[in-house]
């Protein structure tokens, strides 16, 4: 049985692997200096997040025990090496802008994470859902953290979407302000630091605000009633 | 008859932080006065935009907070931040970077970490490096000594400069930074270093128009920073700060410099000329004497100083700035807790 919401919960925001796991910081840091390169290692990581998942649940049942994290690796080196060529394949320059991080895919904790606590133990189509949600949680912060940077670095928002999207997303870019003195800490690797900082309280201070309205509300245990009134 | 006994210390000197503060602020009036008499009125501009920009700041964030902004406005720590920034930064920058550099400092380096007590970063220089590292043309716009400017400006002119970017007359920054001769002016220790850079000598670099002498010292530049030296010894005459930290790095920048100057002498500058250039006087007096982002311990006080002192002197002559108070004293920030933790002192009684 598939409960998709509490997946979907927590893979978006009560347990997301980037807001509150923290796992996944180097790429997560490294490539957002757009909102586009965020999406572009967003979706990769998503994919390859899948994958290894249904994989990984597919095998669970014939993997020894002692030796499924480097089985979980492989997997995982598999479906990384997949994005790799096709984003070679398609997307080259945004090949290019991510560079080394689409091999370190590989070593993002958040995937052998999920592979090793959910996937090991759940069946295919759940493990998949898993995947997928978790991917998106992760992605969506890339993006969020990218459109940021780029916001305040040189005032535009997905520019450079033609290299993800194709050549009719050039129009796609908005330009807000014209910078004469870019704001270079938002660019450089110190306002990434910072600008995760600041989501993540963001995501405090909204965190009992959304609980009260989303999280799905346990389901109310009934004690036995008490017979005998107190003497 | 009967006699109230009060526990020791009997003769305590009052003081609340709210003096101390004022008394670093005073401190800093014979800097400033040299500021303003030669580098025009854009000093008092930032002054004035920076210390409306902190206390905004930090009423807004006492605000968010739900705590009394009067309470903590009243203790002069954030106008001192913003005038320690204020004074740092060229005289005719545009306005929003004071406002941004010292919201930052107010907002992030300090009210993030807690307020004033929990900061690990000293406020003024976290400012300081943000704005260097996010806008570093802006930050190197200084204007030339005035009576040695071509178009010297006054108070209207720095106004609209800041403001507009422009000059009452018309001149833009690039004009109002020509020195008499026609040369764009740098300050003492762009003009070294860019001249390194090209291939010269460190005494050839000295026979730039900015120098007196070969001795390093420039006209008006080294005159604030005595100026600020003339007011740190005030500070040390009233012991708000301790000799510990502003000798010690003061020492440090001239034993390297020494070492530095020795190994090789057409590379870097000698004693007279990094004390005498850029931030080391100011920043030994007014910067690292920090009561909350410096050591606390004697001992410590002294290794976190002289090692101020080396960092200035190497990343100056090795590194990609020209300056580097403000580096030094933020990397060495981050080792206080450790400096700390291997200098507390013995406990009297207590065996070492």
């Amino acid at each position: 049985m598939i409960d998709i919401k509490e997946l979907t919960w927590q893979g978006l925001w009560k347990n997301n692997p980037a807001l509150v796991q923290l796992l996944g910081l180097c790429p997560l840091l490294a490539v957002t200096s757009t909102a586009i390169n965020g999406l572009g290692l967003g979706l990769a990581t998503l994919f390859v997040l899948m994958g290894s998942n249904i994989t990984v649940s597919a095998v669970r049942h014939y993997v020894p025990n002692e030796i499924r994290i480097p089985i979980f690796v492989m997997v995982i080196a598999a479906f990384v090496t997949i994005i790799q060529l096709l984003m070679q394949a398609f997307t080259f320059e945004l090949y290019l802008a991510l560079g080394i991080f689409i091999p370190l895919i590989v070593t993002n904790c958040a995937i052998i994470g999920r592979a090793e606590a959910f996937a090991a133990k759940n069946d295919l189509l759940p493990s998949a859902y898993d995947g997928f949600i978790m991917g998106a949680g992760f992605a969506l912060v890339l993006v969020v953290l990218g459109g940021v940077r780029e916001l305040l670095g040189s005032g535009t928002l997905f520019s450079g979407a033609e290299l993800l999207l194709g050549a009719w997303a050039v129009d796609l870019k908005i330009t807000f302000f014209v910078p004469d003195n870019p704001f270079l800490l938002a660019i450089l690797p110190p306002g990434a630091f910072i600008g995760m900082g600041l989501l993540i309280a963001l995501k405090n201070i909204l965190d009992p605000r959304l609980e009260a309205k989303f999280a799905p509300k346990p389901e109310k245990i009934v004690e036995r009633a008490r017979v005998t009134a107190e003497s | 008859m009967q006699f109230s006994l009060s526990s020791s210390p009997h003769n305590r000197v009052r003081r609340d932080t709210a003096s101390v503060m004022r008394a670093v602020c005073y401190a800093c009036i014979p800097g400033i006065m040299a500021q303003l008499w030669f580098f025009g009125w854009g000093v008092l501009i930032q002054l004035i935009l920076a210390i409306a920009t902190a206390v905004v700041t930090e009423a807004g964030i006492m605000k968010l907070r739900k705590r009394a902004a009067k309470h903590v406005l009243s203790d002069y720590s954030a106008v001192l931040t913003a005038l320690l920034l204020a004074v740092s930064i060229p005289p005719l920058a545009p306005w929003w970077l004071i406002v941004i550099g010292t919201f930052f400092s107010i907002a992030i380096v300090k009210q993030l970490y807690g307020g004033l007590g929990f900061n690990m970063f000293n406020p003024a220089m976290g400012g300081y490096v943000m704005l260097l590292i996010s806008f570093p043309l802006a930050m190197t716009m200084w204007v030339p000594v005035q009576n040695m400017a071509i178009y010297p400006y006054d108070f209207a002119d720095a106004l609209s400069v800041i403001f507009t970017g422009f000059s009452v007359s018309g001149y833009d920054m690039t004009q109002l930074r020509l020195g008499v001769d026609g040369v764009t002016q740098a300050t003492p220790l762009d003009a070294v270093r860019s001249s390194l850079l090209l291939g010269e000598t460190y005494s050839e670099a000295l026979q730039a128009s900015i120098f007196n002498s070969d001795s390093g010292f420039a006209y008006g530049w080294s005159w604030v920073a005595l100026a600020y030296l003339a007011g740190g010894l005030f500070l040390l005459w009233r012991k708000i700060i301790s000799w510990h930290m502003p000798l010690s790095m003061l020492a440090g920048v001239i034993v390297t410099a020494a070492i530095l100057n020795m190994l090789m002498p057409d590379a870097t500058g000698g004693i007279l000329f990094h004390l005498l250039s850029g931030a080391v006087l100011f920043g030994a007096f007014f910067i690292v004497t920090d009561p909350v982002s410096g050591s606390t311990t004697p001992k410590g006080r002294i290794i976190f100083g002289v090692l101020i002192g080396f960092w200035t002197v190497v990343i100056r002559t090795f590194g990609g700035y020209p300056d580097a108070v403000a580096f030094a004293v933020l990397l060495m920030n981050i080792a206080v807790p450790l400096i700390d933790y291997y200098t507390q002192p013995r406990t009297y009684g207590a065996r070492s």
